[in-house]
């Protein structure tokens, strides 16, 4: 039986691994195998898993990384992560991934998808497109023929045709794995002492990184072991943390945010592992399921369009009062269009509804935590001397 | 992102009468009447729809007897006469990032501050937002942050971005039914103007005249001496089609005019026309990547026609509508051919497809080198020119340079440094052409 500290340390290794060694042993295990990195927010994993290929998130290249080659691509006013994601490939550590996929998240990802075609020309490197249109007859029809499009395009780079049985069977195992997603982070908002956001956070980023039926054994390792071990409980302030969906703060900051008296009970940092609200049918068409999930059950981000104003924000509302968070923590990568744009409208909606917030940015690289140790502690402070509640 | 013009400019060498050409007159009017129609809207009972340039669905705003606002338009006319400013830290005192677009900040700002447009007068608030989101992932937020704001009806139409370098008939069908099933509808309930397809087709029969006068002007660049300057003046030129007046007469008179004009320059061999008179010697011959700075537009300018600098092809001036590689709007299939125009949007193309543009202009137009004018507010734009720099040296062999400013932000318009690497620039071509020709001799 594995211990907490045990499971954080392999997942530790894994995530600082910055050769991805983890992803290549799989690779290595059988021959013809193939690796398929995507970036934030969202890819539907579930069509590479049933190509037989492995999906690994790929997040930049965090603190430990020093970017020489990566700053000749990029102007200073752009954001970190494909700075580092291009130091990444041009060292060669991404040597080994036959694909990749980059997400409509925004401006950058987006030209960083051009920009992989010329620089590694024997990837396949696809820009995904996701409707911003809600409705089945139209933005519907339209993702599941982009989905169609990229399941051929995956059967031709594993070379096999993704069937539709294959296709059912990965659905199935992303629903297990979201089902423990779910648990672990029901289980943090729940007991938050027990499962502190630093080995939460470093468990669903190994996920990245690994097949998803290992992922599903670890959350199910760690949710048995969380529970027997004895923690103190502190007399933190619970907070929320939003906007950080894409560049990912250094593991330092997350550590920072508890250490000066707060216990985040929700966050949006692994947007993809629990993309989908609820279990995807693992019956019947299963691209139609795919994309039904997508347009009525998955997620909202500031990547995604909100058609009815009606609705603008709800979600962080809703997401605060069902993990019981006391207030918000606006924490955005510096220069990221999506929730920096977004930021003030969230806000007022929060400021509607008499959640208190703050906000700073960071970058994946940000070494300096003592201002944001201060600022988290404030915050903290202020809520458990001054907050109605 | 976007463009267009203020007034146009004069010629205006200083011990001469200013002298304006009458395609000059012409689209100065034809803006002054759209701003005029703006604020009588209330008066006169019309509505007003607001929608961005790339992906303009001018003509059919029109067939509901819209008028048509431009938020980065105003944001353009409000930099230009150095007022933007101040909008934009209005803006960020109310709590908008310093880091986002400052079109966005200038059109709040504006609307912070009672809305009062470029031209003095007050602008009103849309009846609905058009939110055509094609190239540009800002447009989806600041529309959010407008429909937030003037708690309007407002309707998406999304535009697949051409990520391998080619529309495709999902992509197009998808428009197509969006436009049918809510872009339409939407329309004809806000205005209460019943939709009429043959008059879209009259409309688009009319922007396919100016285009094919646009697309002579932009190639008369081919010539030696270029009567034109395809950036500095190329933004006025792409001003009438590319914000509320393309599907108009006044439209293609307006290409009519300006075409004469050009014939005329290229007969009495002629240089392009600046803000101090006729540029008199052509030294350097450069394709431009990116868009201007509007706050410093006449100093940014000048910087070049001091310097005998004409740029021969740009591609801001493909950011409303790419017409130079053929697309013309299509009256016998109008929606499938307002989808096709969304879609071939300069920076709705993939990086890839901007690079091949790059090249071919400067093959095509006989340019010295590229320069990138690289904006610190538009990610669409700027995010990756780096690499479009390296390739386009490393495919035609034309020394590029990179310089940077803002769209609208005065704060990030450095004219001492600017000007510094204009200059390196310059020297640069100068030595690359000696090179050559020590070589061939």
């Amino acid at each position: 039986m594995a211990r907490v500290s045990e499971i954080v340390d392999y997942c530790t290794r894994i995530v600082e691994d910055l050769n991805f060694g983890h992803a290549r042993e799989w690779k290595a295990g059988k021959s013809g195998r193939k690796v398929v990195g995507f970036m934030p927010f969202y890819v539907p994993r579930e069509l590479i898993h049933a190509a037989g290929a492995l999906p690994i998130g790929i997040l930049g290249g965090g603190d430990q990384m020093e970017v020489i080659h990566g700053d000749a691509y990029y102007q200073s006013y752009i954001c970190r992560i494909p700075r580092s994601t291009v130091e990444l490939g041009v060292t060669k550590r991404l040597d080994f991934v036959d694909g990749m996929l980059f997400p409509s998240i925004c401006d950058v990802i987006r030209n960083l998808s051009g920009m992989w075609k010329i620089m590694f020309p024997n990837v396949m490197s696809r820009y995904v497109d996701v409707p911003q249109n809600f409705r089945d007859d139209i933005g519907g029809k339209f993702y599941a023929a982009e989905l169609n499009e990229l399941r051929k395009d995956l059967g031709t780079l594993c070379g096999q045709a993704v069937s539709d049985d294959a296709l059912r069977a990965s659905i199935a195992a992303y629903n297990e794995n979201r089902r423990l997603v779910r648990e672990v982070y029901a289980f943090r908002a729940a007991e938050p002492w027990k499962a502190p956001s630093p080995e939460v956070y470093m468990l669903m980023r190994a996920g990245q990184l690994m097949a998803v039926e290992e992922h599903s054994r670890l959350l199910s390792d760690y949710m048995e072991a969380a529970r027997r071990e004895d923690r103190p409980r502190r007399d933190n302030t619970r907070v929320l943390v939003t906007g950080a969906f894409c560049e990912q703060p250094p593991l330092n900051l997350i550590k920072s945010i508890e250490l000066a008296g707060c216990y985040i009970v929700d966050d949006d940092f692994m947007l993809v592992n629990r993309w989908e609200k609820s279990d995807i049918p693992a019956e019947g068409d299963p691209i139609r399921n795919l994309v039904q999930a997508y347009l009525h059950n998955s997620q909202s981000t500031s990547a995604k369009y909100e058609p009815d104003q009606a609705r603008k924000g709800k979600y962080l509302v809703e997401a605060v009062r069902r993990s019981r968070a006391e207030g918000v923590i606006f924490m955005a990568p510096s220069f990221c269009d999506p929730a920096l744009l977004d930021r003030p409208m969230l806000q007022r909606v929060l400021d509607e509804h008499n959640i208190l917030y703050i906000a700073f940015k960071y970058a994946e690289n940000s070494g300096q935590m003592t201002p944001i140790r201060e600022q988290a502690g404030t915050f903290a402070d202020s809520i458990k001397l001054w907050s109605e509640a | 992102m976007s463009t267009a013009p203020a007034t146009p400019v004069a010629a205006k060498p200083s011990s001469v009468e200013v002298i304006k050409e009458a395609s000059m007159i012409k689209q100065k009017d034809m803006i002054a009447g759209n701003y005029e129609r703006l604020a009588n809207a209330r008066s006169l009972g019309l509505k007003v729809a607001s929608t961005f340039v790339p992906g303009n669905l001018n003509e059919l705003l029109m067939c509901f007897d819209l008028v048509n606002n431009l938020p980065e338009i105003n944001a353009i006319q409000n930099g230009m006469r150095k007022k933007s400013g101040q909008l934009i830290v209005e803006a960020e005192k109310h709590g908008h990032s310093e880091d986002v677009c400052t079109y966005v900040k200038a059109d709040l700002g504006m609307a912070m501050k009672g809305n009062i447009g470029p031209d003095g007068r007050p602008v009103p608030d849309p009846d609905i937002l058009l939110l055509s989101y094609t190239g540009c992932f800002t447009f989806m937020k600041w529309f959010e942050l407008l429909r937030e704001r003037y708690k309007c009806e407002t309707v998406m139409l999304h535009v697949p971005y051409e990520g391998e370098g080619r529309a495709t008939a999902n992509m197009r069908d998808y428009i197509v039914s969006q436009l049918k099933n809510e872009v339409i509808p939407a329309l004809e309930r806000v205005s209460g103007v019943k939709f009429d397809i043959d008059r879209l087709r009259q409309y688009l029969k009319e922007s396919a005249k100016a285009e094919e006068d646009l697309v002579w002007v932009l190639e008369s660049a081919k010539n030696r001496p270029s009567p034109i300057d395809a950036y500095f003046g190329g933004v006025y030129y792409i001003g009438p089609i590319f914000t509320a007046f393309r599907g108009t007469p006044e439209a293609t008179e307006y290409y009519r005019l300006l075409r004469g004009e050009i014939v005329e320059r290229i007969a009495l061999r002629q240089g392009p026309t600046t803000p101090e008179g006729d540029m008199k010697s052509e030294r350097y011959r450069l394709v431009v990547e990116g868009p201007p700075n509007w706050t410093s537009f006449r100093d940014f300018w000048k910087m070049f026609y001091d310097e005998g600098a004409v740029v021969v092809s740009s591609t801001y001036t493909k950011v409303g509508g790419v017409y130079d590689l053929g697309f013309r709007h299509d009256p016998d299939h109008p929606l499938e051919s307002l989808a096709d125009y969304c879609l071939g949007c300069y920076t709705n193309r993939n990086l890839p497809g901007r690079i091949d543009m790059i090249e071919k202009y400067i093959n095509d137009y006989q340019a010295d080198g590229l320069l990138i004018n690289s904006i610190k507010s538009c990610n669409s734009f700027s995010a990756g020119q780096l690499l479009v720099l390296r390739e386009v040296e490393r495919r035609t062999g034309k020394p590029a340079a990179f310089i940077e400013s803002d769209l609208v932000d005065p704060r990030y318009f450095s004219a001492a440094n600017i000007k510094n690497r204009l200059e390196s620039y310059f020297q640069m071509i100068e030595q690359k052409r000696g090179g050559r020709s020590a070589a061939a001799h």
